[in-house]
């Protein structure tokens, strides 16, 4: 069984990546499939904290690449989600330590375990982005409605398109009331500037900064709108033409109230 | 309500600004990215100017400003004589058979200083197509 | 390069200037906002009267030009000047509004890779120069561009957000940069009401892992977006509070202004209902 090996990247930093990694792969998980997430952000790692599993790290995987332990003694697996693995990234070396054949061979031994490899890359497009995209037959763009992001994402949409990947985008931290009051890009904005494909709408809450403390994918409280939304991008990757989330505006009287996102 | 007094009459949204500055900015980024279509846009470019003038090609110099309002392409391009009578046109070549692989990127269009013109006179298509078919064609590649 | 040679020989009536700061405004984490803190210190700076330069060290992915509504302004860029393609003065790209600050471009199309470190620290140097203040804004991670833009800055302003991953990679780069500069903390994005329903990290949690003085507190506001999308600086707004606390912040570090940085708070009720009529 060969995975699919999806690679999340941005181009700018805080676009929120590993959120989506983390949250993504938790749907899939949900929905049945095996799933290993891979940190490719060598010295900066942050996986591994926002699914709460820092503590339960022993290997990492320069060790593996370097053979000083086995693929499976490294993988971390998700006690809440059987489904799902997360292979953490070493935090004291640097990006330079893995080749992108090495980093390849990674993500191929993983293929070999699971149906998704979710490949999170960190910020930029040196050379932990040609790491991180060296592994995966597909990729997803993340951007936020910003100038810079779009910007960022625009270039690196550019580099992906040089290595013949097919990518899609997903649209984070859309605020509708800033849309509506022409503050904010809407997503068609977004996809007409980039002139990419759609996968999926993710509304900025700010209950993703607690779930995030806590290390809880947001995925597993089913009452949050943003598990809804990333369980549609589930099944959008696994092929369901599924309808994007209309986001209207609260009233005016939700906004003094706070029920505003 | 008063957000809609305020676009009546006051300046246009900041995500209107934030969209054209965004595409002027994005064209000059892909443009300095493709080096070879500006060297295939300058030889096509003398090309036809030399039907009607004779240039100076050692000291021919294309470039791409960006400004507020636009991206402009910028020529100068030294003419050593009139010819007498305009050079015609070269036959275009014959249509290529049709593959599966997707189409060499066409020249960006460039908005609203110049548009440039194919051999046959058909102005290119816009990089947008182009990403779009490189899109469909590689996804149509990877089904099996 | 030409901008040194000229200031080996001061002429003899000359009085020498005095050097000017090298600060670079750092992370770890992307996103935080060092590119927004780095225009709108430079503009709070530069409106005070001082003279002052922006670097962008982010090779390959610039936005501090888009930042600051001079992307259409730029022609040439640091590396231009660094492989001696430009002189120093062309690539200067003056302001829109704030007469005493100008812009150094990264390069669009290279790599990070292509800056010579040495070279780029000579060129800070020589910026110091002229200028009162040099402000670089570093790109994220800690890579090969990280390295270059802390090259030639003796202080450094470090950005984090009140989230987890941001507090963790400030952490490494406070190790990273090391006991020769002089490094402060601006925390970014407080959202209060959540840190007072206990979702978020207060500045106490932050600041009680880095321990660093403490430049700052800025408040998450949406008007950053928007003037982001005019490319108009918020610290150049009277009637931005966001504004307020970079304008606080560039007096703090201009040394005029030495009380302790105020902690947002959150907005009243009334501040929420005729913040809504606007």
């Amino acid at each position: 069984m060969s995975a699919r090996r999806i690679v999340l990247t941005s181009g700018k930093g805080g676009v929120g990546k590993t959120t989506t990694t983390a949250n993504l792969g938790a749907a899939l998980a949900k929905r049945g499939h095996r799933v290993v997430l891979v940190d490719a952000d060598i010295g900066l790692r942050n996986l591994d904290l926002v699914l709460g599993v820092e503590k339960r790290i022993v290997f990492d995987l320069v060790e593996v690449v370097e053979g000083r332990c086995q693929l499976r003694q490294a993988l971390i697996k998700d006690k809440r989600l059987e489904n799902l693995s997360i292979l953490p990234a070493a935090q004291t070396r640097d990006k330079t330590a893995v080749s992108e054949a090495q980093f390849a061979g990674v993500v191929e031994q993983l293929g070999a375990l699971c149906e998704y490899v979710l490949i999170d890359c960190p910020a930029g497009i040196e050379h932990g982005f040609r790491n991180a995209v060296a592994g995966a037959s597909e990729a997803i763009v993340v951007t936020t409605p910003e100038v810079s992001a779009i910007r960022d994402a625009d270039r690196v949409i550019g580099k992906l398109h040089e290595r013949g990947l097919p990518l899609r985008l997903i649209v984070n931290r859309l605020r509708p009331e800033m849309v509506r009051s022409g503050d904010m890009l809407s997503v068609d904005d977004v996809t007409d500037i980039l002139s990419a494909e759609l996968l999926g709408i993710v509304p900025d809450d700010e209950e993703i900064i607690d779930t995030t403390n806590r290390g809880e994918p947001i995925v597993l409280q089913p009452e949050s709108r943003l598990a809804v939304v990333y369980d549609k991008i589930a099944r959008r990757l696994e092929g369901e033409l599924v309808e994007f989330t209309s986001f209207s505006a609260p009233g005016f009287f939700a906004r003094i109230f706070g029920k505003a996102s | 309500m008063f957000e809609f007094i305020q676009r009546f009459f006051g300046k246009p949204s900041s995500s209107a600004t934030a969209k054209e500055r965004l595409r002027l900015v994005l064209l000059s980024d892909h443009l300095s990215l493709a080096p070879d279509v500006v060297e295939a846009l300058k030889h096509d470019l003398l090309e036809v100017i030399s039907r009607y003038v004779d240039v100076d090609e050692q000291n021919c110099d294309v470039t791409f400003e960006q400004r507020e309002k636009e991206v402009a392409m910028l020529a100068n391009i030294p003419i050593l004589g009139m010819r007498s009578r305009p050079i015609p046109p070269s036959p275009p070549p014959p249509p290529a058979p049709p593959s599966r692989e997707p189409e060499p990127a066409p020249a960006i269009e460039l908005e609203p200083a110049a548009k440039p013109v194919a051999k046959n006179g058909a102005p290119r298509p816009a990089r947008r197509k182009r990403r779009k078919a490189q899109l469909s064609a590689s996804t149509a590649s990877q089904a099996t | 390069m030409r901008e040194m040679i000229e200031h080996e020989a001061p002429a003899a009536s000359a009085v020498p200037r005095q050097r000017g700061r090298a600060i670079v405004v750092t992370s770890g984490k992307g996103g935080v906002g060092k590119t927004t803190t780095t225009a709108n210190l430079g503009a709070a700076l530069g409106v005070g009267g001082a003279s002052v330069v922006l670097v962008d060290a982010d090779v390959g992915l610039r936005n501090l030009d888009i930042v600051l509504g001079l992307e259409a302004r730029v022609r040439h860029h640091v590396l231009d000047v660094l492989e001696g393609k430009t002189a120093l003065d062309d690539a200067l790209v003056s302001d829109k509004r704030v007469a005493t600050m100008k812009l150094l471009a990264a390069a669009q199309t290279r790599e990070k890779d292509e800056v010579d470190t040495a070279a780029f620290r000579d060129l800070i140097g020589s910026l110091r120069e002229r200028f009162d203040y040099v402000l670089i804004d570093c790109p994220a991670g800690i890579e090969k561009g990280f390295a270059n833009a802390i090259a030639g800055a003796d202080e450094a302003i470090i950005v984090c957000t009140p989230e987890v991953s941001a507090v963790r990679d400030a952490d490494r780069v406070v190790g990273l940069l090391g006991d020769e500069r002089r490094v402060k903390l601006i925390i970014n994005r407080l959202r209060p009401g959540l840190v007072r329903k206990g979702k978020m990290l207060s500045v106490d949690d932050v600041n009680g892992i880095l321990r660093l003085p403490l430049l700052g507190v800025i408040a998450d506001a949406p008007d950053v977006i928007v003037s982001t999308n005019r490319g108009e600086p918020v610290a150049l707004d009277p009637a931005s509070p966001v504004g307020e606390s970079y304008r606080q912040i560039a007096q703090r570090i201009a040394g005029t202004l030495t009380t302790a940085p105020e902690i947002p708070r959150e907005r009243t009720f009334f501040e929420k209902l005729f913040g809504s009529l606007k």
